[in-house]
């Protein structure tokens, strides 16, 4: 290698890095305005914690007394700034024996249960996590299999009845389909549980079993959106140039298929699979609430019902984090991905 | 080359004929389920009349101790044409007629609030350029990579009592649902910006506030279109999806969402609440999403339309309001 080739691809791989920061950056920026805007409407909004954590007989003394110990008597700014400070260094509300440990990173603390939000979302974290990754790896085998195997016999039978389930798929709500799954497996032909969740480390086979219906479910609504993106990427790409170059070559229908066209197709999926499991990261809500699974999603509903404010910012902010990040690193692949993307 | 295509003269011709025939009877039958549709929300009270009940009225004698509805098919005969809600014994088609005006009302109201946002902003991002055009961008791409529906539910333990319902949910729905309608109008704005009409319009002297309003605008329409047939089954489904969560509208306007929700605990003693509200709601989204389908093929084909902006144009496929979890 010369010189200069040597110093191009320093340059290439500094200008890369260069990007890559960029977007990291910019992912955090994003993550400052959108936690500060959640801060702002959730705080300016006419909902008063101090004001519902009272009690019925709530004399001004005590509804001073409760501001005080929330933090809450201190201006919105300030509040906000507290909380920043707070996911960094925690922070400890009231003084005195009656004083509440926040560690550090603290997203607020949920005074009607009495723990830090951090932990009660730690706790159900892995429930979420076990739904989402599952019912991915089943739509992605799935949609983009289907997709694949529609495109490269257009307008068969095959075809039509893939993009018939597809869009079916695409108009059916995934609580509808869950539903109907619990009624077919669970009460008729008895053989899933239709409910709860066991830990994965308790009993592999037990937690499967139990995800099996929400991981179908959410996977055969998935399925069908990228089944239709799978099709209609890969006809395109398989129209153009290189691809009809790749054939006068000689070379076999799979081959070009896999090689040349599905790289091609690679990247819108990636594209949508970043944000669509960030979105599920950050709560499968009416899955959760269907099979009665204790995740993020069923503890966003809880906390909602009993107007617990702190511990529903904290599942807004963590699912916007979860979402920015994917979409950060759907950014960072796509240079991996596709050269011309990069610089 | 597939067989199909190589069918010679007369016979492939016909062949193609028929093809293109059933792709418009699909779009057809599916216009026609949703004009149904609309038809009965128009007509629910006068259905009702004609049946003799209202969906609000309790009838406690037509259920069983256990809450249950009484005889078959969840309580269906000639009083009751779709049976009886357990627990109150509503009438179960007043319900799903009346919760047509809702599902159709609440969706056409949010779509219209999200396309009159997402045309505004678009065209006016695509056309104006500039700085504008990056904080519209910046905007878009931060509300396209929201926890939406998190954030539905989330505002619904805060919006103060004295706001309605229904209109906290179609500011909601619609609100968040008008960033996918900016992208695909701003893609468009673009490209038809440096179009030969545009250039001639300008050079001879046109307003910028003519060029948009005059050009670009009649040239979005068909866009528009598209997009708004295909945005109206995703608010509908937005709208089942929070009632169905009990933070959408809430009882005692019927709902299609809310009924769903409720037919959770029956689902194994009396499956026919789960089908009738489950079943209207699902036609419907699909005849829908049929119908903008066959639309799109009709009036913008996807291949000739590919200009400006095609990762955007990627996604545009997927960017709306993400209900299906």
């Amino acid at each position: 290698m010369s010189g200069t080739a040597r110093r191009a691809a320093t340059a290439r791989r500094a200008a890369r890095a260069r990007t890559a920061a960029r977007r990291v950056a910019s992912a955090a920026l994003t993550l400052l305005v959108v936690s500060a805007l959640t801060y702002a409407v959730f705080y300016l909004l006419p909902a008063d914690p101090a004001q519902l954590s009272c009690g019925k007989p709530c004399t001004p003394e005590r509804l001073q007394q409760a501001r005080e110990f929330m933090a809450l008597d201190r201006s919105v700014p300030r509040q906000y700034l507290d909380f920043l400070s707070g996911l960094v260094s925690g922070r400890s509300f009231g003084t005195g024996p009656a004083a509440v440990r926040c560690p550090a990173p603290c997203l607020g603390y949920s005074f009607r249960l009495d723990r830090p939000v951090v932990d009660l979302m730690a706790d159900r974290l892995p429930v979420t996590v076990s739904i989402a990754l599952g019912a991915a790896v089943l739509w992605l085998l799935l949609g983009v299999g289907a997709g694949v195997a529609a495109a490269v016999r257009p307008r068969t039978l095959l075809d039509r009845g893939v993009m018939t389930l597809a869009v079916a798929g695409v108009s059916t709500p995934t609580y509808l389909l869950g539903l109907l799954g619990i009624l077919l497996f669970g009460f008729t032909v008895h053989v899933l549980p239709v409910s709860g969740y066991v830990p994965l480390t308790e009993d592999p086979a037990a937690w499967a079993q139990h995800l099996v219906l929400p991981w179908c479910v959410l996977a055969a609504v998935f399925a069908a959106v990228y089944a239709r993106l799978t099709r209609g990427q890969l006809l395109e790409v398989l129209q153009e140039d290189h691809i009809r170059a790749a054939r006068a070559r000689g070379l076999r229908e799979r081959r070009v298929v896999g090689i040349h066209g599905l790289r091609n197709v690679l990247l819108p999926v990636v594209s949508v699979l970043g944000p669509d499991l960030g979105g599920l990261l950050g709560g499968a809500v009416i899955t959760e609430h269907v099979f009665s699974l204790p995740g993020l999603g069923s503890l966003l509903l809880d906390a909602v019902g009993s107007v617990d404010l702190p511990l529903v910012v904290g599942i807004t902010l963590l699912s916007a984090f979860l979402i920015i990040v994917a979409n950060a690193v759907v950014d960072l692949c796509y240079g991996l991905l596709d050269p011309r993307v990069s610089g | 080359m597939p067989a199909s295509l190589a069918a010679p003269g007369l016979v492939g011709q016909v062949l193609r004929q028929a093809r293109g025939w059933r792709r418009d009877l699909w779009t057809a039958g599916a216009g026609a389920v949703v004009a149904t549709c609309v038809v009965v929300a128009l007509a629910a009270p006068l259905l009702t009349a004609v049946e003799g009940q209202d969906p609000f009225t309790y009838h406690p004698d037509t259920l069983d101790a256990s809450g249950a509805p009484a005889g078959p098919g969840g309580g269906i005969g000639p009083t009751h044409w779709f049976g009886v809600e357990p627990l109150t014994g509503r009438d179960l088609f007043a319900v799903v007629v009346h919760g047509a005006r809702t599902s159709l009302g609440i969706g056409l109201a949010a779509t219209a609030l999200a396309v009159g946002l997402g045309v505004a902003a678009g065209a006016t991002a695509g056309f104006l350029g500039g700085w504008y055009d990056r904080l519209t961008t910046r905007v878009i791409d931060v509300l396209l990579g929201f926890p939406t529906l998190v954030f539905m539910i989330a505002l619904g333990a805060i919006a103060p009592t004295d706001l309605p319902r229904p209109l906290l949910v179609v500011l909601v729905v619609g609100g968040f649902g008008w960033p996918s309608v900016a992208r695909v109008v701003r893609g468009q704005t673009l490209s038809l910006r440096q179009r030969g009409f545009v250039l001639a319009s300008t050079a001879m002297g046109a307003g910028r506030g003519h060029v948009l309003v005059r050009q670009v605008l009649p040239h979005l329409t068909v866009t528009v279109v598209v997009y708004t047939t295909l945005l109206v089954p995703q608010m509908i489904a937005t709208e089942a999806a929070l009632s169905f969560l009990g933070v959408g509208v809430p009882p005692p306007t019927p709902s299609w969402g809310r009924a769903i929700g409720d037919a959770v605990a029956w689902v194994s003693t009396d499956p026919a609440f789960l089908a009738f509200p489950g079943g209207a709601l699902f036609l419907l989204t699909l005849a829908l999403t049929v119908l903008g389908d066959g639309l799109q093929d009709r009036l913008a084909p996807r291949t000739a339309d590919r200009t400006a902006d095609r990762t955007a144009d990627r996604t545009a496929d997927r960017s709306g309001p993400r209900e299906a979890r």
